[in-house]
C-alpha cells in the first residue's frame, strides 16, 4: 500500500512538472500580456517598468526557474490582472465550483440509478426504450445550448428560477455555501441540472448494462431457486454488484464535471474557477492559467487516488498496485 | 463466433473462425454478399439506425449545397442590412426576402447562416476525427504488436492524457495556440487520438494471438504487412463505433469552445458561434437566434449517435440472438 501510494505520488510530481513546463513554454510563445494590460497611450518608459515589474524581461529558462522555485514554496505568482496571488485567487473560487460539481453528481445519481434500474430490469418494455432513446438525447445535447434553453424557459418565459449568480450563501467553516439557503438553492438549481444532464445519461446506461449483466449471473438464479423475493434480489444481489463499478466511474467523472463547469459557469455567471480561467485566457493572465492547470492536476490526482482506494475497499477482489502492471 | 464474418475484410476472420468452429463455412450462403453491403442493409433495416442515417444524410447534403439552398451568403457583409436585425421567424427583410427562421443582430438570415455553420461544424468534426484516427490507430497497432517498453511508453502517455477531460486539454491548447480552424482541429486531434489508440490496441492484442497471424508469420511476411493488412482490418468493427461517437463528440466540443469564444474566429461561420451570438439577446426574449442553430447542432449529433448506437449493437457478437 505504501509503495503504491509513493509511486502514485511520484507520477503526480512528474505530471505536474511536465505540464507546467509545456504550458509555460507554450504561454511564453504566444502574445505579450503587456499589450493587453497597458493602455496604448503609455510611454515606453512606463511600458519598460511594467515589463520589469512582472519579470518578463528575463530569459525564458530563468523565468521558469523563478516560477518553479516559488511554486515549491506554494507561491504560484501574482495575477497580472487582479494583482493578487494566483493560488489564493483559484482557492477562493474553488468552493463555488466544487459545490456546483458535487450537486450535479448527486442529481446524476438520484435520477440516473432508478431510471437505469428500470431500463435494465425490463429491457424490452416501452418505458425502457423511451429511457434509452432519451439517454442518447442526453448524450447528444450540447451542454451550453441546453443551458441557454433552460434560461430561456425557466428564467425568461416562466420566471421561476434566477439565471445568474450564487444567491445568498451561508459560511460553513469560513467557506460560503449556497445549497443551505433557499435563495442559494434556487440559484444552483439550473446550473446543477445543466451540468448533470450528460452524467444522468451516463449513469442510466451504466446502471442498465450492469443490471442486465448481473441478472444473468448464477447467484441471481440461485437466489431465485432459494425463493428469495424479487425485491431483495434486485436491491441486495443486483444493485450492490452494479453500484461498485458505477461509483468508480462516477468518481472518475467528477474531474470531468469540474472541467465542464467552465461552460456552465460561463452561462449562468456562477463565480467559480471555470469563469476565472476563461477570463484569464482572454487576457493572457499567465500566472492564473498556470495555477489553474496545476491545481486541476492535483485535484484530479487526488480524485483518482480516492476512487482507487474506495474501489479496493468496496470490492475485495481488487488488489491495488497490481492493476498498474 | 460467426459474427466476425461481417468484418470488411472477412477472409482472414473467416479462416480463423472456421479453425475454431467447423460449422462457420456451412452457415454462409453459397455466393456470400459483400460484407459491407450486408452490413449497410442491416443498419438500414434497424429503425433507429435508419432515422440516424436519414438525419445525418439530410444535414450533410444541406451543408454541401449550402450556397445553393441559402437565400444569401451570410458572411458577405454587402448582402446584410442592419435594419433587418433581430427580426422574428417569418418576417420579411427590406429587400422582400423571407427570414424563415428569423435574423440575427446583424440582419443575417439565420437559415442561411445555419447551413454555412453546418459546413464548418462537419468539416472540423470529420477532419479532426480522421487525423486522430490515423495517428491513434498507428500508435495503438505499434503498441500492441511491438509490446514491451514501446507498449508501456505509449500506453502511459495515453493513460495520463485520458485522465484529463478533453475539454480541459482543448482549453489549455487553445489558450496557447489562439483561434483558427487549423488550431481547433489540432486541439481536437490531440484530445482524441488517445481514445483510438486505446481501442485499437485492445482489439489488436486479441487479434495478434489468432491463428491467421501465426500463419502470416510462418510465411515470413514483414511485420508492417502483418500489422496493416492482416491485423488492422480485423480491428475495424469496434473502431468504427468509436469513430462515429467521437465525430459527434468533436462537433459538440468545437461548438462548445467556439461558444466560449476560444474556438473559431468570428469570421468563420460555426453553429457554436451563432448560438453564442444569440446569448446576448436571450434575456430580451429573442429566442430564435440561439434556438435554431442549436436545434441543427442537436439533430446532427443525435443522428450520428443513433448510427453509432446501432452500429455497436450490430457489431457486438454478444448482442446477436
Amino acid at each position: 500500500m505504501t509503495a503504491y501510494l509513493l509511486r502514485r505520488l511520484g507520477q503526480t510530481v512528474v505530471t505536474l512538472f511536465v505540464m507546467s513546463l509545456l504550458v509555460f513554454i507554450g504561454l511564453y510563445m504566444i502574445g505579450n500580456p503587456v499589450d493587453v494590460l497597458i493602455s496604448s497611450s503609455a510611454t515606453p518608459q512606463e511600458r519598460q517598468a511594467v515589463i520589469a515589474a512582472m519579470g518578463l524581461d528575463q530569459p525564458l529558462w530563468f523565468q521558469y526557474w523563478t516560477f518553479l522555485s516559488h511554486a515549491l514554496t506554494g507561491d504560484l505568482g501574482k495575477s497580472f490582472v487582479y494583482n493578487q496571488p494566483a493560488l489564493r485567487l483559484i482557492l477562493s473560487r474553488m468552493p463555488a465550483t466544487l459545490e456546483l460539481a458535487f450537486s450535479a453528481l448527486v442529481l446524476a445519481l438520484v435520477f440516473g440509478i432508478p431510471l437505469g434500474l428500470l431500463a435494465g430490469l425490463k429491457p424490452k418494455a416501452l418505458v425502457s426504450r423511451v429511457i434509452m432513446v432519451s439517454s442518447i438525447l442526453g448524450f447528444s445535447l450540447p451542454t451550453f445550448w441546453i443551458g441557454l434553453m433552460m434560461i430561456m424557459l425557466f428564467s425568461v418565459k416562466l420566471g421561476w428560477l434566477p439565471a445568474s449568480g450564487r444567491g445568498d450563501t451561508v459560511n460553513v467553516l469560513g467557506v460560503p455555501i449556497s445549497i443551505l439557503t433557499l435563495d442559494g438553492l434556487r440559484h444552483i438549481a439550473l446550473p446543477a441540472l445543466n451540468l448533470a444532464l450528460f452524467k444522468i445519461s451516463l449513469v442510466i446506461r451504466l446502471t442498465r448494462a450492469g443490471v442486465i449483466e448481473c441478472m444473468q449471473m448464477e447467484y441471481v438464479r440461485f437466489a431465485r431457486a432459494k425463493g428469495v423475493s424479487e425485491a431483495r434480489i434486485v436491491t441486495v444481489h443486483v444493485l450492490k454488484n452494479t453500484l461498485i463499478p458505477l461509483i468508480t466511474v462516477i468518481g472518475l467523472e467528477f474531474g470531468s464535471v469540474i472541467a465542464f463547469a467552465v461552460v456552465t459557469e460561463t452561462i449562468f455567471a456562477w463565480p467559480g474557477m471555470g469563469k476565472l480561467i476563461i477570463d484569464a485566457i482572454s487576457v493572457l493572465d499567465r500566472p492564473v492559467i498556470l495555477a489553474y492547470l496545476l491545481m486541476t492536476v492535483v485535484l484530479f490526482t487526488l480524485i483518482n487516488l480516492v476512487v482507487d482506494i474506495f474501489y479496493s475497499v468496496a470490492d475485495p477482489r481488487v488488489r491495488l498496485g497490481e492493476a498498474a502492471e | 463466433m460467426s459474427a466476425t464474418t461481417e468484418t470488411p475484410h472477412a477472409d482472414a476472420a473467416l479462416i480463423d473462425a472456421a479453425l475454431i468452429d467447423p460449422n462457420v463455412g456451412e452457415e454462409m450462403p453459397p455466393e456470400p454478399t459483400r460484407p459491407v453491403i450486408l452490413f449497410l442493409q442491416r443498419l438500414l433495416a434497424d429503425r433507429i439506425g435508419l432515422v440516424g442515417v436519414l438525419l445525418v444524410g439530410v444535414l450533410v447534403l444541406a451543408a454541401v449545397f449550402a450556397p445553393l439552398l441559402g437565400w444569401q451568403n451570410p458572411y458577405d457583409l454587402s448582402q446584410l442590412d442592419f435594419l433587418d436585425g433581430r427580426l422574428p421567424p417569418g418576417s420579411h427583410s427590406s429587400t422582400g426576402m423571407t427570414f424563415l427562421l428569423g435574423s440575427d443582430d446583424q440582419g443575417r438570415d439565420l437559415f442561411s447562416a445555419i447551413l454555412f455553420g453546418l459546413r464548418t461544424s462537419l468539416l472540423v468534426g470529420v477532419v479532426s476525427a480522421v487525423i486522430a484516427l490515423v495517428i491513434g490507430a498507428a500508435a495503438g497497432l505499434v503498441s500492441a504488436y511491438a509490446g514491451g517498453r514501446i507498449d508501456t511508453l505509449i500506453m502511459r502517455i495515453v493513460d495520463i492524457q485520458l485522465s484529463f477531460p478533453a475539454i480541459l486539454i482543448a482549453l489549455i491548447l487553445l489558450a496557447i495556440l489562439g483561434q483558427g480552424v487549423d488550431k481547433i482541429i489540432l486541439a481536437l486531434v490531440v484530445t482524441q487520438w488517445a481514445y483510438y489508440a486505446r481501442t485499437i490496441r485492445a482489439s489488436a492484442l486479441v487479434e495478434r494471438r489468432r491463428a491467421y497471424v501465426d500463419a502470416a508469420r510462418c510465411l515470413a511476411l514483414p511485420p508492417r504487412k502483418i500489422v496493416f493488412s492482416h491485423i488492422l482490418p480485423n480491428c475495424l468493427p469496434p473502431l468504427i463505433v468509436v469513430v462515429t461517437m467521437r465525430i459527434a463528440y468533436a462537433i459538440s466540443l468545437e461548438a462548445t469552445l467556439s461558444f466560449l469564444g476560444i474556438g473559431l474566429p468570428v469570421t468563420q461561420p460555426s453553429l457554436g458561434l451563432l448560438i453564442a451570438n444569440g446569448f446576448k439577446y436571450l434575456m430580451s426574449g429573442d429566442y430564435w437566434i440561439s434556438l435554431f442553430p442549436g436545434l441543427a447542432l442537436l439533430l446532427l449529433i443525435v443522428g450520428i449517435n443513433l448510427i453509432g448506437d446501432t452500429l455497436r449493437d450490430l457489431l457486438n457478437p454478444r448482442m446477436h440472438r
